[in-house]
């Protein structure tokens, strides 16, 4: 019997590129097992909320599967604070459920939108990784469907090889089917966010090295558009969570979810509305606005996800979609690094809307895990003629310098400049090809980049 | 555990403590979502169906979710033998504490397989028919005794007018709805409500990926939409609202030309 699937355009997040994928979204783990065994594609990938900004979770050629339908709660513990639930959960429920008794996540990306199985396949890092590391630290161990229908239990005990194969794996060794996860008890839903402004790249850093240890979460917002002494004038974000008892006592409920006006982006920007003119002048405004200021009560949702609060923002970008580049850059000479890069981006009058800067701690022991200890630059740059040589070019610069790009953003890297970056990737390699001999498991990303052959 | 329906002028009482409630064929999506529903309203649950794994995955979610009690229990709607030993054991140990029970067993099939391949025929058939009122008329008798509760079953638009598409799934939800009706009737004077709900396209694993589907609903509302119609002690709910009037259309199409219609 046919399993049933929709063949539609699909993209990740930054809407770039889009392929014409065939959809499957099983309803109970027998029928997701029925679909890998029917073979009706030449491959699958699984698919959460589509956060990945490029073509980690499309397939061109074969099935993608999408687990929104495979989303429950399957145990908690309340006092080691161990979720376990199926990979198609959202981090957003994770928070809606749990913080009420007490829990937050670990470790968190920029969104809340993402599933629990997206967050292991990506490793994905938050604004305490300098503190914590990325999401698989917390994972205690995750079920995994393997190509030929066997379920394997992984943890750092137990398939060890398996389960740091594919924290990062991009889903490429299996399908991750549920997992546990640590959660971080707080007592408020509450941040202490002290605000800095850095007058330029080693201000920001310099003032990164010396405190970020006082904070469990540092970020930084940066103007990539001035020039000059001015080149990556910033602003320090970081806070700790704040506890109950240091709340005014006007907020009853500690724990309790704020509630915020939500935004829709109805329809797609055209292409020029975000240009090196408008953003320029945002950036001023909000490098101007803002103040030096300490202890701030900011609620999560804003500290950690101030985005969010608008839905579909990926449509300011235009029809064309963007590509969000974000880059790891080793300690030593990532201040080069990372001053080369935005001249060079000034000099392209190219608009990141959105920039944004942090420091790594140590790296994370998934074979394919992006953090590398030093520095990582996020930036938004909307799709327009001559943005990919641009950023084939970025790309060795990077390389240059012992850095590299992460998958769960990555839409244009080649299959040189990854294998360069990542050392790993003949151990994972090897890793797959005993886990999924037929490759029945790929993605166009995987096959742009040379980690499956087909 | 405090009971959230109200009274109703023309609906049924609940008393306190009547919270648990009964589903089955709960690993549907339109049950599944129906049984979210009742949790979130601090119901009980007991999940009947084949699947053990998919239906303990639904109650600890259940559980986690909404704080409330939620059990499982091995049911086969074509085992029918089976299944007034299986629904005593279950409506004995829940007891009084049981509000009602709602039967989601549904089976589209393939029709053109069906037509040639009686064994096919025969699965439709007894999966959308014989096998729930077999299940409903244990059911009836039990609320009959109570002389309070609810009985919900899930019908189709289908069962509305016969198409060749779909004929013989149609039959049996035609069937479904009529015997539907009789069970209303004889119930009547022992308070017991019975709802039929006739949904129409709903975003499940029974229409993903058929094409040339519109206006397809999600199983979030149309479980909604179930529990509203319960509460509100309603005899008939298509849903979404509009299939009502569509299939009051389609039903005043006189034979002559329906025949010759490619529905």
């Amino acid at each position: 019997m046919s399993q049933g699937f929709v063949t539609q355009p699909l993209s990740g997040w930054g809407r770039f590129p889009v392929e014409q994928c065939k959809v499957y979204r099983p309803e109970s783990r027998r029928q997701l097992a029925n679909i890998l065994e029917s073979c009706e594609q030449p491959s699958f990938i699984s698919y959460g909320l589509g956060r990945s900004y490029g073509d980690a979770s499309l397939n061109s050629r074969g099935g993608v599967v999408r687990h929104t339908r495979l989303n429950r709660f399957l145990a908690f513990d309340a006092q080691a604070g161990v979720l376990e639930c199926e990979a198609g959960v959202s981090l957003a429920e994770i928070i809606h459920y749990f913080l009420p008794r007490g829990f937050f996540l670990p470790v968190t990306p920029g969104t809340k939108f993402v599933t629990v199985g997206g967050a292991i396949a990506a490793d994905v890092h938050g604004k305490n990784h300098h503190q914590d590391g990325t999401f698989g630290n917390f994972v205690l161990d995750f079920q995994l469907l393997k190509s030929d229908g066997e379920q394997l239990s992984c943890s750092s005990n137990n398939n060890s090889e398996v389960f740091w194969a594919t924290l990062g794996g991009m889903g490429l060794t299996g399908v991750i089917l549920s997992a546990r996860i640590k959660l971080r008890p707080v007592t408020s839903a509450w941040v202490l966010v002290d605000y800095q402004k850095a007058t330029n790249l080693e201000d920001a850093l310099g003032r990164m090295t010396e405190s970020d240890v006082r904070y469990q979460y540092s970020v930084a917002w940066i103007d990539c558009l001035a020039t000059g002494r001015h080149t990556g004038r910033a602003i320090l974000m970081r806070g700790n969570h704040a506890s109950a008892n240091e709340l005014p006592a006007k907020i009853r409920r500690p724990l309790a979810e704020p509630s915020h006006a939500r935004w829709t982006v109805p329809f797609s920007f055209p292409s020029l509305a975000l240009n090196s003119i408008t953003v320029g002048t945002f950036n001023c405004l909000y490098y101007g606005s803002h103040r030096n200021s300490a202890r701030q009560l900011v609620d999560f949702e804003k500290f950690f996800y101030p985005l969010d609060a608008i839905y579909h923002w990926n449509r300011m970008y235009g029809r064309r979609g963007f590509v969000q580049y974000q880059v790891a850059l080793p300690l030593e000479g990532g201040l080069e690094g990372l001053k080369e890069l935005l001249t060079r981006l000034a000099r392209s009058r190219r608009a990141s809307f959105l920039a944004v800067l942090k420091r790594f701690g140590k790296s994370d022991p998934g074979l394919l895990s992006f953090p590398i200890e030093g520095y990582t630059l996020a930036l938004d740059l909307p799709v327009a003629s001559g943005l990919i040589p641009l950023l084939h070019e970025l790309d060795r610069m990077v390389l240059n310098y012992g850095g590299r790009i992460y998958l769960a953003k990555d839409a244009v890297m080649t299959s040189q400049t990854f294998a360069a970056m990542y050392p790993n990737l003949g151990k994972f390699r090897a890793i797959k090809s005993k886990l999924d001999p037929h490759g029945l498991l790929s993605s166009s990303q995987a096959r742009r980049l040379g980690i499956v052959e087909r | 555990m405090v009971c959230y329906l109200h009274l109703k002028p023309g609906g049924w009482a609940l008393s306190k403590g009547d919270n648990t409630v009964l589903i089955l064929g709960a690993t549907s999506a339109i049950a599944s979502a129906l049984a979210r529903e009742f949790a979130a309203h601090h119901f009980d649950l007991v999940l009947g169906g084949r699947d053990s794994e998919e239906l303990g995955a639904l109650a600890s979610d259940l559980g986690l979710r909404y704080g409330v009690r939620a059990r499982t229990l091995f049911f086969d709607a074509l085992d029918t033998p089976a299944h007034a030993a299986s629904l005593q054991t279950a409506l004995s140990e829940i007891g009084n504490a049981l509000a009602g029970a709602v039967v989601c067993i549904g089976y589209l099939g393939d029709q053109a397989k069906g037509q040639d391949d009686w064994e096919e025929a025969r699965l439709i058939l007894e999966t959308n028919f014989t096998g729930c009122v077999s299940a409903l008329n244990i059911l009836a008798s039990h609320f009959e005794r109570r002389r309070a509760g609810f009985i919900c079953a899930i019908s189709s638009v289908a069962g509305d007018r016969g198409r060749q598409s779909n004929y013989l799934y149609g039959a049996a939800k035609a069937g479904l709805s009529v015997y539907l009706e009789g069970l209303r009737n004889r119930l009547y004077p022992a308070h017991v409500k019975v709802l039929t709900v006739k949904p129409g396209f709903v975003d499940t694993r029974m229409t993903y990926g058929r094409g040339g589907l519109f206006l397809v609903a999600s199983p979030e509302s149309v479980g909604k939409g179930i529990f509203r119609a319960i509460v509100k002690g309603k005899d008939v709910v298509y849903l979404p609202w509009f299939w009502g009037p569509v299939m009051l259309l389609v039903q005043s199409i006189p034979e002559a030309i329906f025949k010759r219609l490619r529905t």
